[in-house]
């Protein structure tokens, strides 16, 4: 079964730029509603496959993208 | 029909933009920001290609620092009830919109300190005149970008420095620039830019947005309105982060996928080429009203350092006359009067009985132009 990361982050804005970047860069994403079991600014946050946890973190960085805090579901 | 009315509102639009707008509704018609679901998201990713579009047209570089409001007078009241406190001082010209004049004299009302720099009789101002007026107490300049009189335009980047050495900020009103010459919000220098959807962008009506510069610490600015705006649910605290602290309630959906459908046609047609093909058109309209006996043209007569914005009035007939005659016997539309601009109009010497304003966009044709000074003629002599 596939393992999910997900980005949270504070603002809408931050979700649609962070979602461009990523399928620019490749990665398969899906914009989920923000699961209850994280606290988040934002209703909406992207889910990313957990094994490219460091790619899609230095990616996102690379494009200052600013994040609020990444989990693994 | 000839429409030269588009310093209030452009028409016709790309028919992109009416498609845009009737889209966005079937395909995306969620809540952008608000919920989870495919529409919503789908609602989210127009809104912010918009930002994004935006940002890059104005070069700005920063989506988030697009504020969307509902029109221009919206976006300026943001900086002006949002920034200003009792005891700072503001200049702006004597050339300004009432969207600009009529928060600043209710704000004085409340101990705001107004100053008035008076510009030239052809809408230009004098930059010692500005410099002078300038001191260390001075928290913000508001100037307009071209004025929706004589469409006169200010050198705003010379204002910004003059403005900044004296370590004020600078906001500029674009509403008649923006869309209709390049605008470049680093090498203007502006700390805010305000513009509106309708007018040279092509949008509809209902959208324009507040441009703040990547320097401005936003902290020091309080939003104009507080509300939901689907982050940060669980406090009942505004949000500090852009743009969300200055965009509550539901964005206007519909107008800002038409706003981007219009910057998106701008962009294809090329913003040059289209300030080239209404400069034609002004220096037709200035030269062409030049020659009829008993016009007066207002304004610098100079199409290089105007926008496609031409006020005259005649010797013997009243603006509305003028006005009415045009349309009903012509077809030709126009907007007479003060234009929401009464101190612009003090300024150029046309108060109170105001002008006959032609404006033509990016439709109207050197046909058009001839057409419409025939009339001109023919109406002023019998």
């Amino acid at each position: 079964m596939t393992e999910y990361g997900v980005v949270l982050f504070h603002t809408t804005s931050s979700v649609m730029q962070a979602e461009k970047v990523l399928k620019k860069a490749g990665f398969s994403t899906k914009l989920i509603p923000t699961p209850r079991q994280f606290s988040s600014d934002c209703g909406i946050s992207l889910r990313f496959v957990w094994t490219d946890y460091a790619n899609v973190k230095s990616t996102l960085d690379a494009a200052k993208v600013e994040i609020q805090a990444i989990h693994q579901l | 029909m000839i429409y030269l009315d588009n310093a209030a509102t452009s028409w016709p639009k790309p028919d992109e933009v009416l498609k845009a707008m009737s889209d966005v509704l079937e395909r995306a018609g969620g809540n952008p920001g608000r919920s989870g679901h495919r529409l919503s998201i789908a609602a989210a990713r127009v809104v912010y290609d918009a930002r994004e579009t935006i940002s890059s047209f104005f070069n700005l570089n920063d989506p988030k620092r697009v504020i969307f409001t509902s029109n221009g007078t919206h976006a300026l009241n943001i900086v002006l009830q949002g920034l200003l406190k009792s005891g700072d001082r503001v200049v702006t010209s004597s050339m300004e919109h009432n969207a600009v004049m009529r928060p600043l004299r209710s704000l004085e009302k409340r101990g705001l300190r107004l100053n008035i720099v008076q510009c030239r009789p052809d809408g230009d101002i004098s930059l010692d005149s500005l410099a002078k007026m300038l001191d260390s107490e001075t928290r913000l300049v508001v100037m307009v970008h071209a004025n929706n009189v004589t469409g006169t335009i200010l050198p705003i980047a010379e204002i910004a420095r003059i403005v900044h050495r004296a370590n004020s900020l600078l906001l500029v009103d674009a509403a008649q620039t923006g869309g209709e010459l390049p605008i470049d919000m680093k090498a203007l220098g502006a700390d805010f830019l305000a513009f509106t959807g309708h007018k040279g962008l092509l949008g509809p009506p209902g959208i324009g947005g507040l441009l703040i510069s990547p320097g401005f610490e936003t902290s020091e600015l309080q939003p104009l309105m507080q509300g939901g705006t689907g982050s940060r649910s669980e406090y009942e605290e505004q949000p500090e982060f852009l743009p969300d602290k200055f965009e509550s309630g539901t964005v206007n959906l519909v107008g800002i996928a038409g706003l981007l459908a219009g910057i998106r046609w701008i962009e294809e047609k090329n913003i040059s080429e289209i300030y080239a093909h209404e400069k034609k058109l002004t220096r037709t309209i200035m030269e062409g009203l030049s020659t009829i006996r008993g016009i007066k043209v207002y304004g610098t007569l100079d199409p290089d350092r105007s926008a496609a914005i031409v006020s005259f009035t005649a010797e013997g007939r009243t603006v509305s006359d003028i006005g009415l005659m045009m349309d009903e016997e012509y077809g030709i539309l126009t907007r007479v009067g003060l234009h929401c601009a009464p101190s612009a109009h003090r300024t150029i010497g046309s108060f109170p009985e105001g002008t006959v304003r032609l404006a033509p966009g990016v439709f109207t044709t050197i046909d058009d132009i001839c057409t419409t000074l025939k009339a001109i003629k023919t109406i002023v002599h019998s």
